[in-house]
């Protein structure tokens, strides 16, 4: 009977006691041995399943006899250090030092196949259909080298968006809008001084707006420059009910340009024609593209694109993240078990006599779970990514290049997800007390409607977009490792790995659930009996 | 005393016919408000989601690759979540009280009171799941057939008198049913609310999102293949069924085999382990 402790009222002095709180709760949820586990299995099940899917992301090429298993090859890399599709006809000559290029446009006009393939022995262009591409692009382009992915500045009409100037890729800026033709000509210059390149535009040839400045670090003295034509693909996303696919084919943009007026230094004196095309660049044969001069006027025909490559595809990054899912529902059965597991033993009541602040246990609580998953999701992503590269890689995978801060958004934003949601799951477990519909509520509210939107042919595209918009699975854009760029058409679906909100606003959308829940939990809690 | 040499005298007949074993988890399963109160709500789930999704279908040029059955049962993905915590709550929640020492000691015969379980929870979902899937159908045969995806267009008629969405609708029911039987087996074997209804949704949910993750075609194939719930929903496909990895029926076998995997350990557990 000597076990009873007298009361020691210098151990409520502080800061009013909530450290005492948090310790009181922290010593709950280590002594717990299910909860210790559930811990642990989160993390193993972020690694193991991370391991599993990167694992399984073979990427092979048709093999030869002395290398029967080839690894995939690896887009270009632009200045920016992302993925980029370099591949255009390019009517250039050399320019020494400072200079200036101008042309006019008097029209673009395309050809493209519904039909991925091609028959053989036709000419490339029999069976196409004549039409111009959204971002079918022509104009005037300075480039560091001829090497794909090396720096840029161009001024180009497009085939449905107006007059833009693009450099280095991921830069998009818009000029004149409407379409160019014989009776609406575009002029267009671009002006170099030292790293300085300078876009204008002009409908007349004698009014010139400034477009865009773009600050090409390192650029060489001696660039290339002159004309190109270039065009994406023709494809139509189907992405009804039934399924998401994109069918297409091969295009073909063909430009006419005048009035080509060059200053400054330009040694060569006359153009050459190139048709820049890397090993991954799925663009027309050559046969179809080229270049006409008679007098002063110039045919362009090119295919290709000039910018930020779009596809994530199979063998991303995400890949090793596939585990996030089974970890967060394991935080979720933690997090409701932290309160209700109180409730069924009766528990509660010695928690609310010792502290009858309700909401500051709710609030300690609340700081332990998070500050626990946060660890454990910390660690099982840092060690899940460069693992998956790893493997990745193996597998003959080239790996995306990701600036690191994106990288550590990725990280970080993935285990501040997984504590967020452990804290809804604790607040729903708070305001309902029964776990099995606490548990079934929070994955309902932020793995179910995920899985709606990824996988293909559940639901409408408005619907998909809409679900990762509102419900608390708009925190998963916290995991895009891509940013969508408008100056590409690509299925930018969550299925693909884009998500219709910026990364840190769909994880505020999570955080906004929980903090709603963990509001009404409180006032539950103070309102009712424990 | 009088209840006590009552029950000495009809001792055999109290405990030991099946029916009524069946009677008292139909009683237990009556007079709890929670399992009707979750049903009606898988219900009005179930019906809600499929007609949001049927009514987002749109296909302004025509032509478009839908399955107007498949669209309106959408519902089931959230109804199944409703479905589970009966099921899983039906045995869970006798640990959590304590109930279970009481009924095992009523019925010693374990597996017994497994099937009495299985067979009251079974014909609940199948009887809620029933009136579910019929209530999606109607209202998705209302919103399709009002944004132009009539059986004129080509469409598939959503008609109850035709094989394949007969098959759709019935089958629907039914994989409501063995999802309530996969959920009963796992509680059986991991006592735990949360843990079983955390290991239940895992389970169903999260094949899917794996098998988006991998990037390979033969292992994705594979995947789907043994996973309870895109196998099992195959049973609502009613076009393109060359397309699927496994015929409908064969799909809702690969969930019937889980559910009697779950069920045959949870039961070997029940009868192994102290209640």
């Amino acid at each position: 009977m000597s076990v009873v402790t007298p009361h020691r009222p210098e151990l409520r002095s502080g800061s009013d006691g909530f450290a005492q709180l948090l310790r009181a709760e922290w010593t709950k949820f280590r002594t717990v041995r299910g909860w210790v586990l559930g811990t642990a299995v989160v993390l193993l099940l972020i690694v193991g399943l991370g391991v599993l899917t990167t694992a399984n992301s073979v990427c092979s090429m048709p093999g030869t006899p002395q290398n029967p298993n080839p690894a995939c090859p690896a887009p270009p890399t632009g200045p920016g250090g992302e993925w980029v599709s370099d591949s255009f006809y390019f009517v250039r000559q050399p320019l020494a030092g400072n200079g200036a290029i101008t042309v006019r446009v008097t029209s673009l006009t395309g050809r493209y196949s519904t039909h991925p393939g091609l028959a053989p022995g036709q000419s490339a262009t029999a069976g196409m259909t004549p039409g111009v591409q959204p971002w079918s692009k022509a104009g005037i382009i300075i480039k560091a080298s001829t090497a794909q992915g090396s720096a840029y500045a161009a001024m180009m009409v497009t085939g449905s968006h107006g007059v833009r100037m693009q450099w280095d890729f991921t830069h998009d800026v818009p000029g004149l809008a409407g379409k160019v033709s014989a009776a609406s000509p575009r002029s267009l210059r671009l002006t170099r001084s030292g790293d300085v390149i300078r876009g204008y535009d002009s409908i007349d040839g004698r009014h010139w707006t400034l477009v865009g400045t773009a600050t090409l670090s390192g650029l060489p003295a001696s660039v290339q420059a002159g004309m190109f034509a270039a065009t994406p693909g023709h494809s139509v996303f189907s992405t009804s009910l039934g399924s998401s696919s994109a069918l297409g084919g091969p295009a073909l943009a063909t430009a006419t340009f005048d009035r080509v007026n060059r200053q400054g230094t330009w040694p060569a004196g006359r153009w050459t024609g190139e048709d820049i095309l890397g090993p991954t660049d799925n663009a027309l044969l050559a046969s179809a593209q080229g270049f006409t001069q008679a007098g002063g006027r110039f045919t362009v025909s090119g295919a290709g694109d000039i910018a930020p490559a779009a596809d994530n595809g199979p063998g991303g990054r995400e890949a090793a993240l596939g585990g996030t899912f089974a970890g967060l529902i394991a935080v979720v059965v933690i997090g409701v078990m932290f309160i209700t597991a109180e409730y069924r033993r009766g528990l509660i009541r010695t928690t609310f006599t010792a502290s009858p602040r309700r909401g500051r246990v709710l609030a300690a609580k609340a700081v332990v779970l998070a500050a626990v998953t946060f660890a454990a999701g910390l660690i099982g992503v840092a060690i899940t990514i460069p693992l998956g590269d790893h493997l990745l890689r193996e597998n003959g995978n080239p790996i995306a290049p990701l600036p690191a801060l994106t990288l550590a958004r990725i990280i970080v934003g993935t285990a501040a997800l997984l504590a967020v949601a452990a804290v809804l799951a604790l607040a729903v477990g708070a305001l309902l007390r029964r776990s099995a519909a606490a548990v079934t509520a929070v994955i309902a509210g932020v793995v179910l409607p995920y899985l709606l939107a990824v996988v293909p042919g559940v639901l409408p595209v408005g619907v998909e977009e809409w679900l990762v918009r509102v419900t608390p699975a708009a925190a998963f854009a916290i995991q895009q490792a891509t940013p969508a760029y408008p100056q590409v058409d690509a299925t930018y679906t969550p299925g693909a790995g884009y998500f219709p909100l910026a990364p840190w606003a769909g994880f505020t959308v999570l955080c906004a659930w929980a903090a709603v829940a963990l509001a009404l939990a409180a006032f539950a809690l103070r309102r009712r009996d424990a | 005393m009088t209840a006590m040499s009552a029950a000495d005298d009809g001792e055999q007949a109290w405990w030991g016919g099946p029916r009524d074993v069946l009677h008292a988890e139909w009683t237990k399963l009556r007079t709890v408000a929670g399992p009707g109160a979750l049903l009606l709500a898988a219900i009005a789930l179930t019906t809600a989601v499929g007609a949001i999704a049927a009514n987002a279908v749109t296909c302004p040029s025509g032509g478009c690759q839908i399955d107007p059955v498949k669209a309106s049962l959408t519902g089931i993905y959230l109804g199944q979540a409703t479905v589970a915590i009966v099921a899983v709550t039906s045995v869970s929640g006798e640990y959590s009280t304590g109930m279970m020492r009481l009924t095992l000691t009523a019925i010693p015969r374990r597996w017994q009171v497994l099937a009495a379980k299985a067979a009251v929870t079974g014909a609940a979902v199948l009887a809620a799941g029933t009136v579910a899937v019929l209530a999606s159908m109607l209202a998705g045969r209302l919103l399709l057939y009002g944004h132009g995806i009539t059986p004129a267009q080509g469409y598939e008629a959503m008609s109850l008198g035709t094989g394949p969405v007969l098959r759709a609708a019935a089958g629907s029911a039914l994989y409501l049913t063995l999802i309530a039987l996969l959920g009963l087996g796992i509680a059986a074997a991991i006592r735990d609310s949360a843990v079983s209804i955390g290991v239940v949704l895992g389970l169903l949910y999260l094949f899917p999102i794996v098998t988006n993750f991998v990037g390979n075609q033969h292992l994705q194939r594979h995947l789907e293949q043994i996973s309870p719930m895109t196998a099992g929903l195959y049973i609502q496909a009613t076009t393109n069924l060359r397309s699927l990895p496994l015929s409908p029926w064969q799909g809702l076998g690969v969930l019937a085999a889980w559910a009697a995997g779950a069920l045959l350990g949870g039961g070997l557990l029940l009868c192994r382990r102290d209640a």
